[in-house]
């Protein structure tokens, strides 16, 4: 096995619709390590099910090359499809099929053994919390057993490499919770190496050991999220004062911290951002107290991936999800 | 070997999920008795009219109703691959090595089974109403069925896999029947119609597979007729899944 699992060249995706040509994805370029959860962060339409809808050899890609688990893209997609396993953003399972049907059957499609089959799909079922489920018809489960399903039936055949598209919208915090767990342990139990998409920023932090922010079609930032938000200037400062006539005084007493930013000020509300916020806030307040200034609030705020999102694009990622791909949220 | 495999491996699935639907089981059994008893009597007085084709009522009519069963039992399958691929499963087949022909071929023999079933049920309750049919006319008039079932739910997972969409399959799947089937001679002989209206039908194939399956029902199973209807069924087949393959491959690295 070689040291990169994914090697990604210059992908590039056009679609063709009555209106003109989209260009979904930009031309990627990426690695993704054996052994690393890597997370595609980005809002709905940013390209990330495009992107990886290509690596899974489902759409040919217009421009650009890639390796997958060894094996190239265009010559070889067989061999890709041997060794990786895929679970869509809306699952693969027939909602009449019963549950442990579904997994054996896919499992054979890679010409595994029926018993053998068998074996590995039960074993999921006990390691993702699906026992007593078997027998089960598919729409019969609930949001978070059918998700961990899917996932299942993407590792039953034993893959190298996972691809999860969303995997957790839709579910609630609870299961949400459960299911990062789960995805953890593919990586510490059983060494697979994972790639995700996600537009939760929660997820991509406490996830993903790298993270690539992708956004209208270009990786826009890459980087452990620690790294990520670093690259945002430091803690936000947050602080309500008494008296909007104070706005001025407020203002260059803020301007007079150590490495802070421009002040914005809104009402009777300040902000600004330093590296080491809570340090620099006593001196602060002991300005604001000579002043005879009164606080109504403070507040510091560590960076956040939403934080870096807002920094490199000038968005919001909630506010993003107005503009919802309608295709993508059918699936 | 492998392809094979594959193939029964989606064809068993397939069917399996077919056979455990209640509802479309009773539908699939009693639709082709429906056809009988509720149009069938209105045929019989019809066969002393002048003009009409060779054979008893029910040699005319039971291989006109087979090929109808054909037609409609595996034009509209292309439903069921629309569902299935919005709930993720066909794509989910397709991230497999899995041949993309046994993904069509899979479910292509699923409905020839389910057709041929129908078409036997059928058969064999005409037995019972007054058709003089022997076991090996049957069995080739039943091949020709299987045969035609197998194209037209090729093509129809073809332009299904093709629309993605329920709204635009309907009315292309309804305007495209419509016409085969009535300038098909099907419900009746076109030995009745107009030099003009006979002209047309000739250009349609389903005519020949109905003057084919008609001919084996009367006992001339070594004539060109039959043969011809072989023949249709056999390039439609053909056809069928060569542009259905086409399908499941489109779009794919």
């Amino acid at each position: 096995m070689t040291e990169k699992m994914i090697e990604s060249r210059g992908l590039r995706r056009v679609y063709k619709t009555r209106a003109g040509e989209v260009e979904a994805v930009r031309g990627v370029d990426f690695t993704v390590d054996t052994g690393e959860i890597v997370g595609f962060l980005g809002p709905n339409g940013a390209g990330k099910t495009t992107t990886l809808q290509m690596l899974t050899t489902l759409l040919r890609p217009t421009e650009g090359t890639a390796t997958v688990a060894g094996f190239d893209l265009a010559s070889d997609p067989v061999g890709v499809r041997r060794r990786i396993g895929y679970v869509a953003q809306g699952g693969g399972t027939d909602p009449e099929a019963r549950a442990g049907e579904e997994i054996v059957d896919h499992a054979r499609m890679y010409g595994i053994d029926r018993d053998v089959a068998v074996g590995n799909g039960e074993a999921l079922f006990a390691q993702l919390d699906l026992e007593g489920l078997w027998k089960r018809q598919c729409k019969t489960l609930s949001g978070g057993q059918r998700r961990r399903l899917d996932i299942a039936m993407g590792l039953v055949h034993q893959p190298g490499l996972v691809f999860l598209d969303e995997p957790s919208t839709g579910l609630d915090p609870q299961s949400r919770a459960n299911l990062w767990g789960h995805i953890a342990g593919l990586r510490d139990d059983m060494g697979t190496t994972v790639f995700l998409t996600t537009h939760y920023m929660d997820e991509a932090d406490l996830l993903c050991d790298r993270i690539l922010v992708i956004d209208e079609g270009e990786i826009v930032a890459r980087g452990t999220p620690d790294e990520l938000k670093r690259s945002v200037q430091g803690d936000s400062v947050t602080i309500g004062f008494a008296g909007a006539e104070n706005a001025s005084t407020v203002a260059t007493i803020a301007s007079n911290v150590e490495d802070a930013s421009e002040p914005e000020i809104e009402g009777t509300e300040l902000r600004f951002r330093v590296p080491h916020g809570a340090g620099v806030l006593p001196g602060f307040l002991r300005e604001m107290v000579a002043k005879d200034i009164d606080l109504t609030a403070v507040e510091v705020h560590r960076p956040t991936l939403d934080d870096v999102f807002l920094t490199l694009t000038g968005r919001s990622l909630r506010e993003d999800n107005v503009e919802t791909n309608p295709a993508e949220q059918a699936a | 070997m492998t392809f094979i495999r594959e193939t029964l491996l989606v064809f068993s699935r397939a069917l399996r999920l077919s056979i455990r639907n209640p509802v479309w089981v009773i539908i699939g059994v009693f639709q082709p008795i429906l056809y009988l008893t509720l149009f069938g009597p209105l045929l019989e007085p019809v066969a002393n009219t002048p003009g009409f084709p060779p054979g008893d009522a029910w040699q005319v009519f039971v291989p006109g109703l087979l090929v109808l069963l054909g037609l409609f039992g595996a034009a509209f399958v292309g439903f069921g691959l629309i569902a299935e691929w919005r709930s993720g499963v066909i794509d989910r087949m397709r991230v497999t090595p899995a041949s993309r022909g046994s993904l069509l071929l899979g479910r292509v023999l699923r409905d020839v089974v389910v057709v041929t079933t129908q078409g036997l049920i059928l058969v064999i309750t005409a037995l019972f109403m007054g058709l003089e049919v022997t076991a090996l006319e049957i069995l080739i008039g039943l091949a020709i069925v299987a045969l035609l079932g197998g194209s037209f739910s090729a093509v129809s997972y073809g332009v299904a896999l093709k629309l993605k969409s329920e709204d635009a399959f309907a009315p292309l799947v309804n305007g495209i029947l419509l016409p085969v089937m009535l300038l098909s001679g099907i419900l009746l002989p076109m030995s009745f119609a107009p030099g003009w209206l006979e002209t047309l039908s000739e250009f349609n194939p389903m005519t020949y597979v109905v003057d084919g399956v008609r001919a084996i029902f009367r006992g001339d199973i070594m004539t060109s007729e039959a043969a011809a209807g072989f023949a249709v069924t056999a390039v439609l087949v053909l056809v069928g899944v060569f542009f259905g393959t086409r399908m499941f491959k489109n779009e794919s690295a």
